[in-house]
This record gives structure tokens, sequence and C-alpha cells, in this order.
């Protein structure tokens, strides 16, 4: 085949997050002789990791345990938790954070102790952070150091992996395309490490990076893998509405409440978390999906901020406490305009995190052999809700653990490149020109309006109509040919080919689980129910989706 | 109803530069990252531009040249009248506004 790149490694990391980086500096530790680490975007700047603001949850004080913050997990995962993947989330969380502070990823300390912050759902201050609102960058930057000085990783950005290869069972390695050139590509591997990161770019409103289009949810369901928990999307409750910012992250007003408390309020300025069972005064302790309820409940009875919201004051703060928590940020909400001790701001939920994902033991190992996954792809962690703070710990543990049992996984058959040929048909394939960037709006569209954070029998069904129909639109072929520079609508077909399928997961899960659970509300079925204290695992392709009902695992 | 119009210098290597006009309701605050990608959804899908991160300014990914400066295209706000977008002039050119910005060893 012309122009086609060919790469053998040991070991595949397919993403650069947290979770991606780690796994290949802990593969590289444990021996592997040669890893790849692959990125859509560029190395450490894609995926969530770089968008984190501010809280890391771990047990590193010495008066607290992991076994407290386990505890905590469990209760915001609504019961559905695996309590194993919990517990490790839990524990290494402790190592790696510990790790990430001696490469100096800067903490914010007092003296010898570090500053943590109470997020809401937690037992007592547990989570770091960097400031002023670094902690994404500063994570990112620390990982990327690390990263260089292994001369047995080699790193590549600028890829998009479209299929994974299977045979006999097993996975033997990986098939894409690289978006500068075009070219498609094709990687051997003796192990391959999924390290993706969410799904958000499938909602109008999101807070993620521009590329979180779900792609190793998809890739592990087309190689044999299968996902759990797909039903649950988290809304982050109070991303910003209005007015309009630019250069500012939406999740920024987290850390303001974590530091300032602030002022939840509805239209019409009154506090309202209490007539949904939660307590706000001035304090930031209610729940994500509790929040994300009231929030939506007081705009639906006509009760929301003008773009319809809530408000957030912090106009009881004086302007020296702000100043001393956040310095230089109160400079960039000034060239926006926004002077707090003056003006309310609008918030609104954003779909933020996917609490469902690829199913995996505690080694993260997937059904298939060969196949690993780390981070935030991996379900079953966070239950139905995932815990302020969890990602980020979640993302370098599981990829230290994935990275680690990679390294010393037992080879599959000889890679063939006939197992290839089928996906490298479809990088190589010229197809009439379509407004792809439409359809995935399109996509977006239908699923916050119908399978959002409320959902119910008659909008999941518009949502699977309009899949349906965009699956129709965007057709078999990629627009264009290979071998274009940066061709935007071709990669854009290939993300839809994901989103789709993932959409579709989430939407048959989210149909079938008639009660109200964490992220997940049925105004249908507003209960919980003690039956539903179960897992939906997911199997299949385009070609037709099956469910299974699993039961939740018990704690050891 | 006030009007704002891009003007983006296009092109691949080894082809001579266009300059292309869309002019677009002007809307108070917006970003030339929002009506770039504004632009790719409503008019033309192949218009060439490179982020990662939604507006955060965290990535680093959308530096370009606006208005014969180089800035992030997610801090630039579009103004009423003329914007002029341009590619970064000391990178290797990889499509429209694109730019070759990845560290040599990270290169595909």
């Amino acid at each position: 085949m012309p122009g086609l790149k060919h790469f053998t490694t040991e070991v595949l990391v397919i993403g650069a997050g947290g979770a991606g980086m780690y796994a290949a500096i802990e593969a590289s530790r444990q021996g592997a002789s040669d890893i790849l680490l692959l990125e859509r975007s560029l190395i450490g700047r894609g995926g969530a990791t770089v968008m984190a603001q501010m809280t890391v949850a771990a047990a590193l004080d010495e008066e607290d345990d992991w076994r407290h913050h386990l505890a905590d997990t469990l209760a915001a995962g609504r019961g559905l938790c695996d309590p194993a993947l919990a517990t490790l989330l839990c524990e290494v969380g402790v190592d790696v954070i510990r790790e990430m502070e001696g490469w100096k990823v800067g903490w914010a300390r007092d003296g010898n102790r570090l500053r943590a912050v109470q997020a809401p759902g937690h037992d007592r201050a547990r989570c770091v952070y960097v400031d002023f609102l670094s902690t994404g960058p500063a994570v990112s930057r620390t990982l990327r150091a690390q990263l260089q000085k292994h001369d047995r990783i080699r790193r590549t950005g600028d890829v998009v992996v479209t299929d994974l290869v299977t045979q006999d069972g097993h996975v033997t390695g990986a098939v894409g395309f690289d978006i500068a050139h075009g070219t498609p590509v094709v990687i051997e591997a003796k192990a391959t490490i999924l390290a993706t990161g969410g799904l958000t770019r499938l909602y109008r409103r999101n807070s993620a990076s521009a590329h979180m289009s779900g792609d190793g949810f998809a890739l592990a369901l087309r190689a044999g893998a299968k996902l759990l928990g797909m039903e649950f999307v988290q809304f982050f409750p109070i991303g910003h509405l209005a007015p309009r910012m630019v250069g500012m992250d939406p999740i920024m007003w987290d850390p303001f409440r974590y530091k300032l408390g602030g002022r939840l309020l509805n239209g019409e300025r009154e506090e309202f978390i209490d007539r949904y069972g939660g307590t706000d005064e001035g304090k930031y302790t209610t729940t994500r999906d509790l929040a994300t309820y009231a929030i939506t409940q007081e705009v639906a009875a006509g009760r929301g901020s003008p773009h319809g919201g809530a408000w957030l004051s912090f106009r009881h703060v004086p302007a020296e406490e702000l100043r001393a928590a956040f310095g230089p940020v109160i400079d960039k909400l000034a060239a926006n305009g926004i002077d707090l001790t003056q003006n309310d701001i609008e918030v609104a939920p954003i779909a933020h995190y996917h609490m469902g994902g690829v199913q995996v033991d505690t080694a993260m190992r997937t059904n298939i052999p060969g196949l690993f996954a780390a981070g935030e792809v991996v379900g079953g962690a966070n239950g139905a809700n995932r815990l302020s703070g969890n990602a980020i710990t979640e993302a370098l543990a599981f990829g230290k653990v994935a990275g680690h049992e990679a390294a010393h996984a037992a080879p599959g058959p000889a890679f063939s490149m006939e197992a290839a040929k089928a996906a490298l048909a479809l990088v190589s394939a010229t197809g009439p020109m379509r407004n792809t960037a439409a359809l995935v709006a399109k996509l977006q569209a239908a699923m916050a309006d119908h399978a959002g954070p409320f959902r119910d029998a008659a909008g999941l069904a518009r949502a699977a109509a309009a899949i349906a129909e965009i699956r129709a639109e965007t057709g078999d072929l990629p627009p264009g040919a290979p071998g274009m520079p940066f061709d935007l609508a071709r990669l854009d077909w290939f993300d839809l080919r994901q989103m789709l399928l993932v959409a579709d997961s989430i939407v048959t899960a989210a149909s079938a689980r008639t009660e109200s659970r964490g992220a997940h509300q049925r105004t249908d079925y507003p209960e919980t129910s003690e039956d539903w204290r179960l897992n939906l695992l997911l199997s299949g392709d385009e070609n037709g989706l099956s469910l299974t009902r699993i039961s939740v695992p018990e704690a050891a | 109803m006030p009007e704002a119009t891009l003007v983006i210098r296009r092109g691949s290597p080894g082809e001579t530069p266009r300059d292309e006009a869309f002019t677009v309701e002007f809307q108070p605050g917006a970003s030339v990252l929002d009506v770039l990608r504004m632009l790719r959804v409503e008019r033309d899908p192949t218009l060439t531009f490179r982020y990662a991160c939604l507006n955060a300014n965290a990535c680093k990914e959308c530096m370009m040249v606006v208005n014969g400066k180089v800035t992030y295209a997610c801090t630039a706000r579009v103004m009423e009248g003329t914007t002029t977008l341009e590619p970064l002039p000391n990178k290797e050119l990889v499509r429209d506004l694109v730019t070759q910005i990845a560290p040599p060893d990270e290169r595909f």
C-alpha cells in the first residue's frame, strides 16, 4: 500500500493525557523494550487532564486513610461502584499523587503540609491542587518531563487510531492515520492500552477537550471488549453560562466555590438547593448529581436565570479575599468585564465526565487478551456518580497499573496484515464530500436535548432516531481521499463513526434502565429502585448492541 | 445588524496562499476560535485550524496571527469590522491556519 507507515512496538499506548503518560512511564520502568505513545492532539496537550482546574483527591494527610476516601467514593457512586476498582483508585492514588509531588508538580502547600480543600461528598479536606487553577497544566507538564527521561518511549502526536486489530480473540495492534499528512498507519503491538479519555464531545455544552469523542469506547466494542455503566454521564452543575468569557475554562467556578463558598441562587435570587434535599448557605457541599437536578428543575419551573441556568454570587466576598484566593485569575475576569464584587455570573450543567466505560479487572485487563484500559475510559470505579477530585487520581493510578501489567503481558499471535485489511481499507478509502462538522453538531444537539442528565422514554426514542438519521447521512465512506494534510472534514467523519456507536451505547443503556440513580435521571421513572442495583453490560457494534444485566461485585 | 468579517489566509504547502473572507453576524464577546468553529459547521467544513481545549487557553495549540499579531485564537475576540487571520510565519505550514508546532521528536 503506497504511503503506509508501519510501526512495531511492545506496548502501544493510545492517548497521552494523564493515564496514557503514566502508563508509558510505568511500562518503561517495568522493562518494556519499546513503548509507542500516540496522541490525537499533541503530547500532553489534549484530553481532559490538561483542562483540570483544581482538585485531586487522595488520602495524603497522616490523619486520613485511603479507606475513608473509599467510603466517600462508594457512597457517591450510589451503590454501583466496583469496590475493587474503587479501592485501587483510593489506595494506589496515594502513591501516585506522592510520586507526582516527588516529580515537583508543585501541589500548593503551607510549610511542610500540602494544602487541601474539602470538595463536596468528602468527609474532610482531601483535595490537593496547584495554584492558580493550574492543576491540569502542572500535571501534564510534570508527566511530559518524566516521559523525556525514558529513551524507550517514542512519543508521536497528531495520530488518530480508528480500529484495533484482532486475531484469534487477541488484540495485536491498531490502524489509524497521521493527521498532519493523512498517511495511513498500522501498528503491531504485543499489548495495547486504551487511554483515550471520555466522551464529552457528544454533548453541545461540554467541558473537556475537542477530541474527547469517545474513541476508546468504540474501539473496545469493535474489538470484542465490553462496556458497562454507559448510561451514567456526569454533568458538572455549575459550568459557566454567561456572560461570554474567553480564555477561561467553564469549570472554573468549582475552585471558586471551594475556596470562597459563594451562593447559588435561582432567577428570583433565592437559595433553592434545600428544596431538593441539599444545603447551600454559602457552602459548597451538594454533590454533582443533586445540584444538576436542582438547577434543571428550577429552570423548568420558570425560575432560571436569563440564559437558562442559575446565578452564582460572590458579591458578599471582599475584594481583598478574592484577590488572595485567585490572584491573576481576578485580572483575567476583569479583562472579560467581570467584577465579582459587582456582578453575579450565570452557571448551568455541562457535560463533564463519563462514569461508564470499558470493563476491566484490577489489572486493567479487558476480556480481550492484549487489550488494557486506563483512566476515564474505564468503567466501574465511580459507579453512577463520580466524587469530585477522583478523575486525575483515577487517571494516574489506573495508568500506573495498566503500564505495569502491559509490560508483563504474554505475547499473542504473530501480527498478520491480513487481520488489519478491512481497517486499512477504510482509512485508505475515497468518498463523497459531506459537511461532517455539521453532522457532529447535529449529534451533539440530539444528545444534549434528549440524552442529557434528564431522560424519558420518548426523548430517548428521539435520540435513537436522530442517531439512525445521522448515521445514514454519514454514509459508509470517509469524504475526500487519504494523503491530505490536516483534513478536518475527513477526521470528523472518522470521529463521527466512533461517536455514533458511543451515542447508541448511551441511549441503549439509558433506555433500559427504568429507574433514576446518580447521573441517570429518568423523569418517567423518578425513583431509585433496589432491583436496579446492578450494571448493564454492553457488547456488539453498529450492527447491533446487546445488553446483559450483571450484579455489582461485592466488597472483598 | 452589526457584522464581522474574517479574512482567512488559506492554502497548503506548495500552493499560492489565498485570502478568503467570511462575513458573519457580530456576536459581542465571541473569540476567534468560537467563530472559526461556527464557520466549519455553517459554511465550510474544510476550513483548517488547530485546537484541543475549548476556549480554556490550556492546550496552547490555537496560536496564529490575528490582525498581524501572534496570539491565541481562543483569547482574541472578534470585533465589528474586519479581522485578518494568518498561520504562524516562522513555522512550517501544514494547511490553512495550521502549522507544525509539535516538538521535533514528537512528530510523525
